[in-house]
């Protein structure tokens, strides 16, 4: 399986994730951000990081950017995308996912572990995953999703949640919220569900060392999907 | 402008020094040239109070690749790796400004660490604040946390371990102490010194403005209640711009075009140049109009002496340009030649084709003043006389439950939560651990690293609390199954020209030297920030220290998490009940005089090797340091990490029980082991002559004492989790 990543200027879990790729499997390329062609690809993904600084709105810089036209196209031929983190964020300037990520509710960066629920296992991300529940960690101060009702209504239609924050057991409320996001949501899917934009981080949970290991569960199961 | 000793004054030079000046130069300086000694000879960067007693520190040892003087240190970690590292205080700026001033003290250390060629790996700091009932508390740690966080998470290093402290002797000037550690091999080092005649001078990064002109001069000074009127002396950082420099000079270090490279810090262009030319015994002639400004008609004091963040300056071999200047253009940062170097052995810098200064390289740095201070011994206080009355209405575990909530003792993670701790995929352990631990990527190597700082310990007695620093920062290696390497300081003092602060200085870098030679973990870095004082009142002599481990496989690290019911928990050390200065006297008690613990180098060093070699057999399952709060608050923060509880019989002992919980002995740590092998490591302890108490065993939920009283871990949980949170969303 072959899978790309795309460096912009300032991501910073590039190398995180091509880790990731490599260990469960992916032949893995680096694609600068001046380039504006894609090499043939099963997965691309946008990673975190703060793209031109993000000192505009997060993302914003990098929906404009020179390869970011492939990326769309490829995406739009049912090329399997996936924005993480400030990839996520990437991803609603392109406006290829709904919605806006905004401040974090107490406007603080957040990095801890958080438990999600996966809501919807009809694609290639989550079909036949083994738990349903997954510990992974987030790292971001504008991870506060934001929709206006009329997406919310889009987005339940078609079924395009894809993760929720919740607690250990599964419970979604409040007090499993850790940004603010409307409806705890932490992860959308498109209509079509190859796009899929979330603020955890599965990169950094893939060996028992590190935060936890729920990490290679979504990475192997993608891998055994896609092959 | 006419250059006189009333202009040198204001620049914060004295007579005598303006006096030396013109007869070095024999003539009177020019304006741009007085402002380049001003910033090249005031404390910051001249070290004129200090240099005299920092030679005496022990800087050598098989490890250690390079010692203090370069931008960082550096020490061997096998299989050619090496990790450089220091720390450094951005102490003045971040009371002035505290998100810039803290965002910036990040961005200067992770340079100093990359410019000499490592990747940075880790962030560490040490933060000291004013007491949590001062107005300005509250304000100063949002600030300081958020510029610590907003610089180091965007770069994409993860800040893995730090210190904080409350104390009223800093409400009026907080410390801001940053770390890094990067890593290298040990082929690709670059150093500073410039080699070769006529080499291009090289300027690469931001462009220079205005801002943080005399920052140094600033970090000099003792403040007032003007200080606000000294907010543009703080500057500015853009971590955006610092992330393309490193990934750029990364880039261009991979090659072999560099001859020596410094990045612009403390008095920018006018130290950078300088320092390179003075290292390779050359001079440098450079063209100011050729420095890429920020603003319109910068003068050429003000492109010397401005400290706009995110540059660098780089001797290049000669025809290298073209490749370097494509690495540059990639990464979209400015790439300027501004001069060369020459055999003048002078700094010589032209602007409008007009010489600006001439000033001959030796005078800035080899004939800067040196002072020999005159200091104060300070006399160790008498020992408080124990008065078991004073115990007689305290329950050791209500004691127990309001020091977990003391906001010296409370969980941090109100903190630690807002820096990303887990980028770069390689962070084994946490902040609010013993030392965070980050793997070497791709290999099974980790490196450990803690900060630590005891400035009660230091105010009471400067040369024992000097030496208690330093072994408290191994003690955190070893109970995290590293061995020791190395260790950085930054000293945060008064003001050196009063003889009780000089003399805090003196005896503080005297007990660390003893320390760190003794235990053979050298100093390889460091800084030194004085004048941390507003009007008359001083800081507590605060050095903080900066110390890294090795741990050969990762994978046998220990953590400080109870583990299993059953196993047995021993006390390694001797507890003799030392009261006086413990945060049981000052807090509980209010008894704040006294001295601190005693150290005695030769049980620190039995007990830490005794138990590291305990750690290569496996028989330990986790430990922890006793430190702030004695036994019974490094037992507790075990159970609430390892959600466990423990029973406990307390040794029989002459001392009470209060003075065996709370007291603060040294060189001691809890371990827990499983009960099939007590036997063999209580023949280990004893062969080697090393105390140990056995102080219960591992049990569910809660802490009983006795088989009489008990506290539930989730009481205990809650009292030290919540303090800080509450208290910041007050």
């Amino acid at each position: 399986m072959n899978s790309s990543v795309i460096i912009f200027p300032g991501s910073n879990c590039d190398r995180d994730m091509d880790v990731a790729l490599k260990k469960f499997g992916f032949k893995n390329k680096m694609i600068w951000h001046n380039d504006t062609e894609l090499p043939k690809s099963d997965l691309v993904v946008l990673p975190g990081g703060f793209s031109y600084g993000d000192y505009l709105r997060c993302g914003s810089m990098a929906s404009k950017s020179k390869i970011i036209e492939s990326v769309i196209n490829f995406a739009k031929s049912g090329g399997l995308l996936l924005g993480i983190c400030n990839g996520f964020q990437i991803l609603t300037e392109t406006e290829l996912l709904p919605g806006a990520l905004l401040r974090n509710k107490h406007s603080e960066f957040i990095c801890k572990n958080v438990f999600i629920k996966i809501n919807n296992t009809e694609n290639n991300y989550f079909k036949n995953i083994k738990k349903n529940i997954l510990e992974l960690h987030i790292a971001h101060n504008e991870g506060n999703f934001f929709c206006s009702s009329d997406q919310m209504k889009n987005i339940n239609d078609n079924n395009q949640i894809a993760v929720f924050y919740c607690d250990k057991d599964g419970k979604i409320n409040d007090n499993s919220n850790p940004n603010g996001a409307f409806n705890n949501i932490a992860g959308l899917f498109n209509k079509q569900k190859n796009i899929l934009g979330m603020m955890p981080h599965p990169e950094r949970m893939i060996d028992t060392y590190l935060s936890g290991d729920d990490g290679s569960i979504f990475f192997q199961n993608l891998i055994t999907n896609l092959k | 402008m006419e250059v006189n000793e009333s202009l040198a004054i204001e620049h914060g030079l004295n007579k005598n020094e303006y006096k030396k000046i013109c007869d070095l130069l024999n003539r009177v300086p020019n304006i741009t040239e007085l402002g380049i000694f001003s910033a090249m000879w005031n404390e910051h960067c001249s070290y004129k109070s200090s240099r005299l007693h920092l030679k005496n520190l022990p800087t050598k040892g098989k490890k250690v690749i390079q010692g203090p003087g370069e931008n960082a240190g550096v020490v061997d970690i096998g299989d050619d790796d090496a990790i450089v590292f220091k720390i450094e205080s951005h102490n003045h700026p971040s009371f002035i400004e505290p998100y810039q001033g803290a965002a910036t003290g990040v961005g200067g250390i992770m340079r100093d660490v990359f410019t000499m060629g490592a990747r940075p790996i880790a962030n560490l700091n040490s933060i000291h604040f004013g007491s949590t009932q001062h107005k300005k508390t509250k304000s100063l740690l949002r600030g300081v946390v958020r510029g610590i966080g907003g610089y180091g998470n965007c770069i994409g290093v993860p800040t893995i371990g730090g210190q904080t402290c409350f104390d009223e002797s800093y409400n009026g000037n907080i410390l801001v102490n940053a770390m890094t550690l990067g890593l290298v091999k040990k082929n690709k080092i670059f150093y500073s010194k410039a080699a070769g005649i006529n080499k291009p001078v090289i300027y690469v990064g931001s462009k220079t403005g205005r801002d943080g002109i005399h920052g140094a001069s600033m970090a000099s000074a003792i403040f007032d209640e003007k200080i606000e009127e000294k907010k543009p002396t703080v500057q500015v950082g853009d971590p955006f711009t610092e992330k393309l420099l490193l990934e750029a000079c990364l880039e261009l270090m991979a090659g072999d075009s560099i001859i020596a490279i410094q990045d612009m810090g403390a008095a920018g262009l006018t130290s950078s140049s300088i320092e390179m030319a003075s290292k390779g015994k050359l001079g440098i002639e450079l063209n100011l109009n050729k420095v890429p400004c920020r603003e319109l008609n910068m003068t050429p004091y003000e492109i010397m002496l401005s400290e706009s963040q995110e540059r660098m300056l780089i001797v290049l071999e000669k025809g290298k340009e073209e490749d370097a200047k494509k690495i540059f253009d990639k990464w979209n940062l400015d790439f300027s030649i501004i001069g060369k170097t020459t055999d003048s052995k002078k700094i010589e810098l032209f602007y409008d084709e007009k010489k600006v200064a001439d000033i001959p390289v030796n005078t800035l740095v080899e004939n800067s003043p040196m002072y020999d201070r005159k200091w104060k011994k300070t006399k160790l206080p008498k020992k408080n006389k124990i008065n078991k009355d004073s115990f007689k209405n305290l329950k050791i575990l209500n004691v127990l439950n309001k020091l977990l909530s003391n906001p010296n003792i409370c969980s941090k993670e109100w903190i630690w939560q807002q820096y990303d701790h887990t980028v770069m995929g390689d962070t084994i352990q946490k902040p609010g651990n013993d030392a965070g631990i980050v793997r070497v990527h791709g290999t099974n190597k980790a490196v450990a690293a803690t900060v630590d700082a005891s400035a009660a310990y230091c105010y009471a007695h400067p040369l024992t609390g000097g030496k208690q620093v330093v072994c408290e920062s191994w003690r955190n290696l070893i109970s995290v199954g590293a061995e020791p390497i190395a260790i950085t300081n930054c000293l945060n003092f008064g003001n050196p020209e009063k003889e009780e602060n000089m003399g805090e200085f003196v005896e503080c870098v005297k007990g660390l030297g003893e320390a760190s030679k003794y235990l053979n973990f050298p100093v390889v870095s460091g800084n030194v920030s004085f004048y941390n004082q507003t009007k008359d009142k001083g800081i507590k002599p605060t050095p903080s220290i900066g110390g890294i481990g090795l741990i050969k496989n990762y994978k046998d690290m220990i953590t400080m998490d109870f583990k299993e019911n059953d196993n047995v928990v021993l006390v390694i050390g001797k507890t003799e009940g030392h009261l006086d200065q413990s945060i049981f006297s000052r807090d509980i008690l209010n008894i704040k005089n006294g001295p601190p613990p005693e150290v005695n180098l030769f049980n620190e060093k039995n007990n830490g090797e005794t138990l590291l070699s305990l750690i290569k057999k496996k028989f330990v399952k986790s430990a922890h340091d006793v430190s702030l709060g004695g036994i019974i608050i490094a037992v507790a923060k075990m159970c609430i990490k390892g959600r466990k509880g423990i029973k406990i019989k307390k040794p029989s002992q002459l001392i009470s029980q209060f003075q065996y919980m709370f007291a603060e002995d040294q060189g001691r740590y809890i371990v827990e082991i499983e009960k099939k092998n007590y036997k063999q490591v209580k023949e280990i302890l004893e062969k080697n002559s090393v105390h140990y108490d056995e102080l219960g065993v591992i049990l569910d939920k809660d802490i009983v004492i006795d088989d009489k009283t008990k506290v539930s871990i989730e009481d205990l949980t809650l009292s030290n989790n919540n303090w800080l949170k509450k208290y910041m969303e007050a």
